[in-house]
């Protein structure tokens, strides 16, 4: 990195490169057409405690609990696997919270109390997925998908089938609460996004994680042990949807369970593909899942901005990330760089039986 | 038959990659009913020009002609229309397809309704039987053949349609004796129905045996086109290394017995088995001391030594390790108990394809010390540097992605990653798959040299000279048992352990003094 910031061209050459550019592409396009829309939809304005108030503040806050989804399905995603339950571990993670606020006196401790409970439950859940996984070889759609259909189940038992509100101040000033100007979550969000990139590349879990996603039975006979980090990554990544469901019902201090994450799991996916990871396995890229994250955020933000109608909501959301994918794509890229360069370098094409 | 026209002449080929100049004006001449083999060191440019020729690769300079026509294949499916077809280096067969289907993809039989699968298989079982496959059912798994049979599918399957042009990059890399003289017989056949063939391999051997003539690269340039006739074993080789073959260790000097010192064996395990891959045997592995396991193909020898890794477990055996009790039943468990395992299967096994060479090189490393203690960048740096320049790997450029060298200096890296561990125990299936007569004799040195040291070596090769030249003990399998022990000595020869295979079951056991026969009590 700081080798490269004494050659700023450089610098913006790899950042071209790398896949998640054309995300934040993406989410600069959709900033403009709603600047067109609305020449002030950019405006900040301080609010009543010096906290920052805005659309793209609204848009922070909404990416929140989608990054630390993205974030954890990007690791699963790296060892081949697929978490379709982090929707289902957000309403559980709400329920189990609001269920026990709902009960307790409205203090810092019950707080921190909630938080606690929410990451055991969520963890648990996640040991399950990882059991599923890792210990029974189940495939990795199955086993999650098991809990996701499951875990919204077992919201509605915790709160007795119905939407449960609290109150607790603190437990709402995560959602709703300001530091240095800028949402709560957002930030506690970019945090633990942060911690798990460091966890990732600066111990060997990156490099393990992708050895078991590229190749599942070299890493095997290398002694990766991939039953104890598979078991690791679940648990991680139910925790962080864990994470994502306080932040998904401490704004409104209420557990829907039939909505609150709601196929929110498809979100992740798409922001994890967005940011240059592949479906396949191997390679991961946290950065690029963040990006992604904002963007889906960006993109459910302007479609209500836009007036587009509910049901042509999704729509819509299918063309952006379709179009995004084929941009991604070393196919339809390679084209583009042909007819650029007509004397183009020898086909860089991996041998197809190399 | 120079006078007649080459049916391929491939003229002033340059190929590029990033950071390397793979091709630099070669050529290449094939006539029709003529062996052509090309030779050259890992990394020389043989697998490159031959993926030019098929097209896999564009080339930069240089012309193709086929049957005389400028022409540009444009991948290997267009090319087996044009009627050359081609089996890579490395096994290119979809595992989850059965064998028959492997053999037949993209030629089905056709009916009235899609493909008819009876005429299928049928043709399929008639393509393997050329082979001498013909005990394969072709409605069985792929991925359950042992991997030299998977090699004899892959070229199956491109005989399966009529060519002008077969090219065999490696073919016999991991087959035994009988396997490549079946392969050669239908060769041979193919040659003199005027099939132009073109041949790769590091035996020289095997190149004498079967080529009428050789082309001759070094570090991606044109070496020379000879008549094999006319060129000695000397002169190929100091043609391909560019050196005087004084320079070259002789392969061929029996590696000095060791004395064995210690009497109680660093790992034994008894009464060894794994329902279908091996009946129960002892085994006792000495520090310094070079064992190896000869056999024909599917005996058992690549199944006993996954079993001592645990990369299959065992389902009874009692080992111990320095004299202790242990269980090995996982590779993570032989790795932390200092056993390493080099894999026979490069591609599948072996590297990861979209790791660096760096990344690849400590892997194994650095599973064992768990993700949590990642090896510091400087020790990482230290191994690597250390084993890239030990095995000769080339480029030696560690960041590399892997997948982008030769076949020869992939398997280098892998040898590194093992040693890199620093064993007590190295298992070593096919080590030398795929190196060249010049790296092979280097490295059967520093593996000897290990031995010497203290180190316990388990080798397996498909040559049973090469078995006996190297250890110090033999034990020899047959369908799936140790039919016997011998002490590596002067009177134990490819010969004699060829006959002991063979007499076996015809119930005299042969009285050979040097043959201990396992007591089974
Ligand atoms: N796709 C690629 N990208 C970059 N470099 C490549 C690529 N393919 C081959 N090379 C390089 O080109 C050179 C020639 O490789 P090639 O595979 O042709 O060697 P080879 O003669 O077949 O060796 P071996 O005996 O080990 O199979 C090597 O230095 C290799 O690293
Ligand atoms: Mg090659």
């Amino acid at each position: 990195m700081s080798a490269n910031a004494h050659r700023p061209a450089e610098a913006l050459k790899g950042l071209v490169r790398r896949q998640y550019f054309w995300g934040i592409v993406a989410i600069a396009l959709l900033l403009l057409v709603n600047l067109i829309k609305d020449p002030g939809y950019l405006a900040f304005s301080i609010g009543s405690s010096g906290n920052l108030v805005g659309n793209v503040i609204d848009i922070l806050r909404a990416a929140a609990p989608i990054i630390l989804i993205a974030v954890g399905m990007c690791l699963v995603v790296a060892t081949g696997g697929i978490d379709l339950s982090v929707g289902s571990v957000m309403v559980v993670a709400g329920a189990v919270s609001m269920e026990f606020l709902s009960g307790a006196p409205d203090t810092v401790g019950s707080g921190l109390a909630a938080i606690g409970l929410v990451i055991a439950v969520s963890a648990a859940l996640g040991a399950v997925n990882g059991v599923l996984v890792s210990v029974v070889g189940l495939q990795p759609f199955i086993s999650t998908l098991v809990i996701m259909l499951a875990g919204r189940g077992l919201a509605k038992v915790i709160t007795g089938g119905q939407n449960t509100a609290a109150t607790n101040e603190s437990f709402r000033w995560i959602a709703n609460g300001y530091v240095l100007g800028l949402p709560v979550v957002f930030l506690l969000a970019l945090l633990l996004a942060l911690a798990m990139g460091f966890l990732v590349r600066r111990s060997a879990l990156g490099l393990m994680l992708e050895a078991i996603g590229m190749d599942a039975k070299a890493a095997r006979l290398a002694g990766v042990n991939r039953r104890a980090l598979l078991f690791t990554v679940y648990i991680l990544g139910g925790v962080l949807a864990g994470f994502a469901g306080v932040f998904a019902t401490a704004s409104v201090m209420t557990v829907d369970v039939s909505r609150t994450g709601y196929q929110l799991e498809l979100d992740a996916i798409l922001a994890v593909v967005i940011g240059g990871t592949s479906l396949a396995g191997g390679k991961f890229n946290i950065t690029g899942a963040v990006v992604g994250a904002i963007l889906i955020a960006t993109l459910d933000k302007t479609v209500v901005f836009l007036g587009v109608s509910s049901s042509a909501t999704p729509a819509f959301k299918a063309v952006v990330i379709v179009v995004l994918c084929l941009l991604q794509s070393e196919r339809v890229r390679r084209a583009f760089r042909q007819r650029r360069a007509a004397t183009a370098r020898p086909a860089e094409r991996e041998a197809v039986a190399a | 038959m120079p006078e007649s026209l080459p049916i391929v002449e491939m003229v002033g080929i340059s190929i590029a990659f990033p950071g390397v100049k793979a091709l630099d004006e070669v050529g290449l001449r094939l006539f029709p009913g003529e062996v052509h083999t090309l030779m050259g060191e890992n990394g020389a440019g043989k697998s490159t020009l031959i993926k030019a020729l098929t097209g896999v690769y564009k080339i930069d300079e240089g012309e193709i002609r086929i049957a005389g026509e400028p022409r540009r294949l444009g991948g290997t499916a267009d090319a087996q229309n044009a009627g050359v077809s081609t089996v890579y280096q490395e096994v290119n067969l979809c595992p989850n397809l059965t064998i028959g289907e492997n053999v037949m993809l993209g030629h089905e039989v056709r009916g009235a309704a899609g493909i008819n699968w009876r005429a299928t298989h049928r043709a399929a079982r008639e393509t393997l039987a050329k082979l001498g496959l013909g005990h394969l059912n072709p409605k069985h798994s792929l991925s359950a053949l042992p991997l030299a049979l998977q090699q004899l599918v892959a070229i199956s399957r491109s005989m399966v349609a009529r060519c002008k042009v077969l090219i065999l990059d490696e073919p016999t890399s991991s087959l035994d004796a009988n396997e490549v003289e079946q392969l050669f017989t239908v060769i041979r056949g193919l040659r003199d129905q005027g099939v132009a063939i073109l041949f790769v391999s590091h035996f020289l051997d095997q190149v004498y045996a079967i080529s009428d003539r050789l082309t001759v690269l070094r570090n991606g340039r044109f070496e020379g086109e000879y008549r094999t006739s006319e060129l000695d074993r000397a002169d190929l080789i100091s043609k391909m290394i560019g050196k005087d073959i004084a320079a070259l260790k002789s392969l061929d000097a029996k590696a000095s017995r060791r004395v064995r010192t210690d009497d109680a064996p660093l790992y034994a395990a008894k009464g060894l088995s794994r329902k279908g891959a091996i009946e129960e045997l002892d085994i006792e592995l000495h520090r310094g001391e070079v064992v190896g396991l000869a056999g024909l193909l599917g005996s058992g020898r690549t199944e006993l030594a996954r079993l001592v890794y645990g990369a299959d477990r065992p389902d009874t055996g009692e080992v111990t390790l320095g004299g202790e009790k242990t269980e090995i039943t996982t590779p993570a468990k032989a790795l932390a108990r200092r056993i390493a395992f080099s894999s026979e299967n490069r591609r599948d096994e072996g590297i990861v394809r979209d790791l660096s060479v760096r990344e690849n090189l400590i892997l194994a490393v650095q599973a064992r010390r768990g993700w949590a203690r990642p090896l510091p960048r400087r020790e990482q740096d230290a191994i690597v540097a250390k084993y890239i320049a030990a095995l000769g790997v080339r480029p030696a450029d560690p960041e590399r992605p892997i997948r982008l060298l030769s076949g020869g200096n992939q398997q280098k890296v892998l040898l590194g990653r093992w040693l890199a561990t620093e064993p007590d125990v190295l298992i070593l299936d096919e080590p030398t798959r795929g190196i060249d007569v010049g790296a092979k004799a280097e490295i059967q040195e520093y593996v000897s040299d290990l031995a010497d040291e203290g180190l316990s070596v388990l080798f397996i090769s498909s040559e049973i000279e090469e078995v006996v030249r190297q250890s110090d003990r033999i034990i020899v399998l047959k369908d799936h048992r140790k039919i016997a022990e011998l002490e590596g000595g002067r009177d134990v020869s490819a010969e004699s352990i060829v006959t002991i295979i063979a007499e076996d079951g015809l119930g005299d056991p042969s009285a050979d003094t040097a043959v201990r026969e396992e007591a089974t009590a």
